[in-house]
């Protein structure tokens, strides 16, 4: 297995930006997303470690070996296409085998590889199928096995899932990660669900416009965003404007308007934030950190929506200036309605401070 | 091993550098442009180029004046335009009106009637102005048999001159109104009728504010086709001897050996044809109008009253025998003995013979043998070039795209005496196009004059595989380590090859039945099927002819079945992949 290091990677089209500067080092065996709204650059990206794009600025390695400009074919990687580019003229068989047949490996080879490859999918006894009479599931698992059987150094999955209905992307989903832990093959993911990057990656990185907003383990960019994109990117959050009041060793107090002042921990702040009297800050409070009564920090306010999910209790709530969304796990206790009026507070632990600018 | 290594490495490089620069594209299409010049640009300009010098050889404008000052010039000119508009009323007439018929109404006959209503399009262009004069020329069948039995001392009727061309062309050029209103009615979704009503228009209005406005585009298409289609015609106005239109006086102006007043006259004519061309090409690349629905349900109304049935029943019956009576003719005088047909109505004694000969008597088997190569060396050439500009145009942006696209279509546009004319200019003398041989009169030129007759077909074809194709599939190839030179070979040729062979087969047969530019171009040792036809017509071995053409027509239909089945299953794994 193979690392893959992206260096000051620049790929633009013409005049249009596709992406700019990214700086990624990829461990061996690592399972790697890049996630981000559509349009961020994350399957140009993809496509510049493919070979597909040459980067236009930056070199890619593979371990140590410079493969920048390195012709796709050459490259040991196995791919996932979103739309899996099947071979429409072939069996599950041949789609399979197309790879080995290029290596120019035995014909008994070929065979012993391609079963094992289809049994690893569970799709034996379909070598004779054809594409077309596959459901969208079994096509998606014949691409996989096509990708795996040639024992790639590298696999990429371009938003493999995205085709599939809501039951066969969860299953899919899990399969997909069984067979990355099971071989230990170092995957490179792209996907614009979060869900899907949180569930199944090592490490994710988040894009926007071409650049690269936060490199980090799922935890850590939930819990520790590094903007404001990223904080209402991933997971639900309301962003708050304030003002700083007052700064200790430890603790920070912002006011949020009418006189209403909150106080959260320092350490729970985006790197490089610079605390000064009187500026202007950005608070990120997730609606499942916001309680329900008295306590640190309250705040009182009315209901201005009320949704029941069964799971959860959703308000949106009026509070000075600020509209915020809660959300309580559902224990049997009942539910308020519109105009209501409700305490909350908010744990120090549930503030999150982000600088102003995006 | 070292200092190989030293040698190589700088040479890979400079390759790479190469094949990696922007502009290696160009390098790529270069061949595609030469072919395109030698053979399209280079012949149109010699044409030109000689319409533009006097008697002297000096430049002058005094050929294009004398065309305008002359008579008969300007008849010619005069009779083209008016046969083709006339061409068009009458075909928009018959093709939509049989399309509405067809596609809204259920009555008896309907099915054979749908079925049979595209086989004009099976009829060699020769054949089906041959079967007219047979049937209602000045001694055709028809005429006769009301002669016969009104005891008349003359016939009755018969169809000649202007009247006849047209009524050739309503009968072999409907069937592009035909199609094109049909598909333009299916896609008509009812519930944009069922809306208009429901918004409380009444049936009038309908058809003035909704349907009408959305047959347009496939009218005003087919109606730009045929016309040009109808000024480029040859065959009907040789047929019914008509000289004065500007395709016969292309050719007269040939055989009275004034060339500057033939190369005028194409050069005229081209002019015309391209014109149409781009405002065709124009026009289709507007957007058009599309309904949104994907499943549509056609709803037919059946015909109810019982006299409204039998009325309908028996037109049905008619329009049937109409348009079967051309190949029933043809398959008919192909079995009479020749020379025994004279003032009778159908020929009195039959045989088998000329079918026998076809495969037994060299000299009749000669233009079978001699089309059949010539168009094998055409469509080789087509082939190739055809798939390659097919993938360049698909695959890679380069400037003159569009040009390039328009140039292949120029041929296809521009009458076939008029790509012979260009073709006579150009090869009459040595040059570097034509490795310095003189083509004219030997064979090369008839395969030349196909090969660039039917440049679009193997390339359009082949284009509208390769676009229904994903470019992810290729990647896919690559990325399992295919080189390009694999994957196109193991992927991307079996994935175009319906597109490719549907071309294939339909460039073969236009090789086999071409007629218009082979009567200007064949040498006594390379007669092609069509020329004998005609030649067999000349010397009245009526049989002979038919059954040259009937061999043609059973070739057709032969093809048009299997591009059919092909079309099919190119769409069944397209819409399973999509």
């Amino acid at each position: 297995m193979k690392s893959v290091k992206l260096e000051n990677v620049t790929k633009s089209f013409g005049k249009a930006k596709g992406v700019e500067n990214i700086d990624v080092h990829i461990k061996s065996g690592e399972f790697f997303t890049f996630l981000g709204p559509s349009g961020c650059g994350k399957t140009t990206t993809l496509r510049v470690i493919a070979g597909f794009y040459f980067p236009t600025k930056g070199r890619v390695f593979f371990d140590n070996e410079d493969v920048t400009r390195m012709k796709p074919n050459k490259r040991n990687i196995g791919m996932v296409f979103q739309n899996y580019a099947l071979f429409p003229h072939m069996t599950v068989f041949e789609n399979i085998a197309f790879g080995l047949q290029v290596r120019k490996m035995s014909r008994d080879e070929i065979k012993e590889k391609v079963a094992r490859a289809q049994k690893l999918v569970r799709l034996e006894g379909y070598e004779d199928r054809k594409i077309t009479e596959l459901s969208g599931g079994q096509q998606q698992r014949v691409a996989l096995a096509r990708a795996l059987v040639i024992e790639p150094d590298i696999l990429l999955l371009d938003e493999p899932l995205s085709n599939l209905d809501a039951k066969l992307r969860e299953e899919t989903r899990i399969e997909i990660k069984r067979l990355q832990v099971e071989l230990g093959i170092t995957t490179i993911y792209v996907t614009h669900d979060q869900h899907e990057a949180m569930a199944m990656s090592d490490r994710i990185m988040v894009m926007d416009q071409g650049e690269i907003q936060q490199i980090g383990t799922p935890q850590e960019i939930y819990n520790k965003p590094a903007n404001h994109f990223v904080a209402s990117f991933i997971g639900e959050s309301n962003i708050v404007k304030a003002k700083v009041e007052n700064v200790t060793d430890t603790h920070v107090t912002v006011d949020i308007g009418n006189g209403v002042k909150l106080t959260g921990l320092k350490e729970n702040a985006a790197p490089n934030l610079d605390f000064k009297t009187e500026k202007d800050i950005l608070l990120s409070i997730r609606p499942e950190a916001v309680r329900e009564g008295e306590g640190t920090n309250t705040l009182t306010g009315t209901i201005l929506l009320s949704e029941f999910t069964g799971v959860n209790i959703n308000y949106l709530v009026k509070t000075g200036d600020h509209e915020l969304d809660v959300m309580f796990v559902n224990t049997g206790s009942e539910v308020l309605n519109r105009g209501d009026s409700i305490t909350l507070h908010v744990p120090e632990k549930g503030i999150y401070f982000l600088s102003e600018k995006r | 091993m070292a200092t190989t290594n030293e040698i190589k490495t700088p040479k890979q490089s400079l390759w790479k550098r190469m094949t990696e620069s922007r502009y290696f594209v160009y390098v790529l299409v270069s061949p595609l442009f030469l072919v395109l010049l030698a053979y399209v640009i280079y012949p149109m300009y010699k044409t030109f180029a000689q319409s533009v010098v006097d008697q002297e050889g000096s430049l002058s404008l005094e050929n294009y004046i004398r065309f305008f000052t002359t008579e008969a010039n300007l008849e010619s000119l005069y009779n083209s335009i008016f046969i083709s508009i006339v061409s068009v009323i009458t075909c928009a007439i018959v093709g939509v009106g049989m399309a509405f018929l067809l596609n809204r109404y259920e009555f008896p006959g309907r099915r054979v009637l749908s079925v049979l209503a595209l086989v004009p399009m099976a009829l060699p262009p020769l054949i089906g102005a041959i079967s007219f004069s047979f049937l209602y020329g000045s001694s055709g069948i028809f005429p006769r048999l009301f002669q016969a039995i009104f005891q008349l001392d003359d016939v009755p009727f018969a169809l000649t001159g202007i009247w006849g061309i047209i009524v050739v062309h309503t009968f072999t050029m409907y069937p592009y109104y035909y199609l094109s209103a049909s598909a333009a009615i299916r896609g008509l979704d009812p519930s944009i009728e069922e809306a208009a009503t429901s918004l409380g228009a009444n049936r009038w209005t309908i058809w003035r504010k909704v349907i009408i406005p959305m047959l347009t585009p496939a009218i005003v298409a087919s109606s730009l086709l045929v016309f040009m289609i109808s000024m480029a015609s040859y065959t009907a106005p040789l047929m019914f001897g008509e000289e004065r239109v500007m395709t016969m006086a292309i050719a007269l102006s040939r055989t009275n050996g004034n060339l500057e007043m033939a190369a005028t006259q194409s050069t005229i004519l081209s002019l015309v044809s391209i014109a149409f061309l781009i405002l065709m090409t124009w026009y289709q690349n507007r957007r058009n109008y599309q309904s949104q629905s994907k499943g549509i349900g056609v709803h037919r109304s059946e015909l109810r009253s019982p006299l409204v049935r039998y009325i309908t029943g028996i037109l049905s019956f008619i329009g049937v025998v109409i348009l079967l009576l051309p190949i029933m003719v043809i398959t008919l005088i192909s079995f009479a003995v020749d020379g025994e047909w004279t003032t009778q109505i159908i020929p009195t004694s039959y045989t088998l013979d000329h079918y026998i000969e076809l495969f037994t008597d060299s000299r009749t088997w000669g233009p079978v043998k001699n089309s059949l190569q010539m168009s094998t060396v055409a469509v080789i050439g087509n082939i190739i070039f055809g798939v390659f500009a097919a993938y360049a145009m698909v695959r890679y942006n380069f400037r003159g795209k569009v040009f390039m696209d328009i140039l292949i279509m120029v041929p296809w546009a521009l009458p076939g005496t008029v790509v012979a004319v260009n073709l006579i200019s150009a090869f009459s003398e040595g040059n570097i196009f034509s490795f310095n041989q003189v083509l004219i009169g030997t064979f090369w030129i008839m395969p030349l004059a196909y090969f660039v007759r039917q440049l679009p077909l193997v390339f359009r074809n082949t284009q509208a595989s390769l676009m229904q194709m994903d470019d992810s599939i290729e990647e896919a190839a690559q990325s399992l380590g295919a080189t390009w030179v694999y994957s196109f070979r193991r992927v991307v040729l079996p994935i175009i090859m319906p597109g490719i062979l549907a071309g294939t087969l339909l460039a073969f047969v236009q090789g086999l039945t071409e007629f218009v530019a082979s009567i200007l171009l064949y040498s006594p040792s390379t007669v092609p099927l069509s020329v004998g036809i005609w030649n067999r017509m000349y010397s009245f071995q009526f049989g002979t002819a038919c059954a040259y053409g009937v061999l043609q027509t059973v070739l057709i239909i032969i093809v048009l079945l299997i591009n059919e089945k092909l079309k099919g299953e190119t769409n069944q794994s397209g819409a399973a992949l999509g």
